[in-house]
């Protein structure tokens, strides 16, 4: 298993929010900085990792019928176990995500990942299936949150960045700029990708002319 | 009372709308919304769902999990609450309403991890409302989200025929007209 393939796997290829488009709730909500990003993201990834985990220890007893309900239990209660760490230990983060955080148990890049992946491989490659995932959905968040904390409010993780004469933009921290950002950076990736499969197009019958 | 029923009613619709103020539910808003008639379908479903789930977790969350001091508990019973209704829902409306179950089966297991259902029995616990609030709320919520879903389904059978650029087409062109929805409706800020 190559680590650098798997890397790039999670956080280009098949990055949950841009490429798979899942777990789009917490994303425009919890974007307004990019410490309340990089919260989440870390919340996120760390159920997912340990999720990933027991279903992939417990898939070969688990019946086929009932695996769906007993995801969703396993991924509730590191949800829970999440939810009081935070309460316990970064009580402001846990009050700027609020709902988000019990709502982990509901993203669907979660429950996505122990259906198509850790229900069906080892434990080693589920851990490593769940940090990459993280990665690329924190990735994705946390450029968000960027982009809108700097334009929206003239700073990176709450550090002024252009002194006080710049005027923010302020319709980007507003819902509707979690939207708009969002929009151009789905039509940024399909562009990209309009134009790789373009050019491979291209090579292609350049390749065929030659022959 | 009845005028804080219209403050929730009016506040949960067009102030803090679920999908455009609170971003919930976006899968179904981006999903279902492609024509009127399923952006409907899907509407009255989560209304149905989520007035029955919130009463019925609010009711757990009463009588069960408070006197046992598990309010801890909340998320996985809430989740497990909400799965089994809605199981329970289709199963119901498969044997003994069929016109029902052609109209709204295909949404309902969908319903099961749409978030909004869950947050709405969330937030009816953090605001400590009571059993009639409870309802109150999730109708008013649920009637947000059923004309968000109209709007942008209205929206989208129009935007077809748009000529739009490559890049522009499907999910960019959908978020950006949803932001410049959710713009307008930053003018209803402050009417209460």
């Amino acid at each position: 298993m190559n680590v650098l393939s798997e890397l790039k796997r999670g956080v280009i290829i098949e990055n949950p929010l841009f490429v798979l488009v899942l777990g789009t709730c917490p994303a425009l909500a919890l974007t307004t900085s990019v410490t309340n990003a990089l919260g989440m993201g870390a919340a996120f990834t760390g159920v997912l990792i340990c999720s990933n985990l027991v279903i992939s220890l417990i898939r070969k007893f688990v019946p086929n019928d009932i695996r769906i309900p007993s995801y969703i239990v396993v991924i509730a209660s590191f949800v829970t176990l999440c939810e009081m760490v935070m309460n316990a230990f970064t009580p402001a983060l846990f009050s700027a995500l609020g709902i988000f955080i019990p709502l982990i148990v509901v993203n669907c890049v979660i429950l996505g990942r122990a259906e198509a992946y850790a229900g069906k491989n080892g434990p080693l490659a589920s851990i490593v299936d769940g940090v990459v995932m993280g990665l690329g959905y924190t990735c994705a968040i946390a450029l968000m949150a960027a982009i809108r904390e700097v334009l929206g409010a003239g700073a990176f993780m709450g550090f002024d960045l252009f002194g006080p004469s710049y005027q923010p933009v302020l319709v980007m921290i507003l819902p509707a700029g979690a939207f708009i950002t969002m929009g151009f950076l789905f039509a940024l990736f399909a562009f990209l990708k309009n134009r790789r499969s373009g050019r491979s197009q291209k090579q292609k019958r350049q390749a065929k002319g030659v022959r | 009372m009845l005028g804080q029923t219209f403050t929730i009613i009016f506040g949960s619709v067009f102030i803090s709308n679920i999908v455009l103020a609170q971003f919930l539910g976006i899968c179904p808003f981006l999903g279902v919304s492609k024509d009127i008639k399923n952006a409907v379908g899907m509407g009255f479903s989560v209304m149905f769902v989520m007035i029955m789930s919130s009463a019925i977790c609010w009711v757990v969350h009463r009588y069960l999990l408070v006197p046992f001091h598990l309010e801890y508990l909340k998320t996985i019973t809430f989740i497990l609450t909400i799965a089994a209704l809605v199981q329970l829902v289709e199963m119901f409306l498969k044997k003994n309403v069929p016109g029902l179950y052609q109209a709204m089966g295909i949404y309902l297991p969908l319903i099961t991890t749409n978030c909004a259902i869950m947050g709405i029995a969330l937030l009816n616990i953090q605001n400590g409302f009571n059993l009639y609030y409870t309802v109150i709320n999730a109708f008013a919520n649920s009637a947000g989200f059923l004309l968000a879903m109209l709007l942008m389904a209205g929206i989208r059978e129009r935007l077809e025929e748009a000529e739009l650029p490559e890049s522009m087409k499907g999910l960019p062109i959908v978020f950006i007209v949803a932001s410049s929805m959710a713009l307008a409706f930053v003018g209803f800020t402050g009417m209460i």
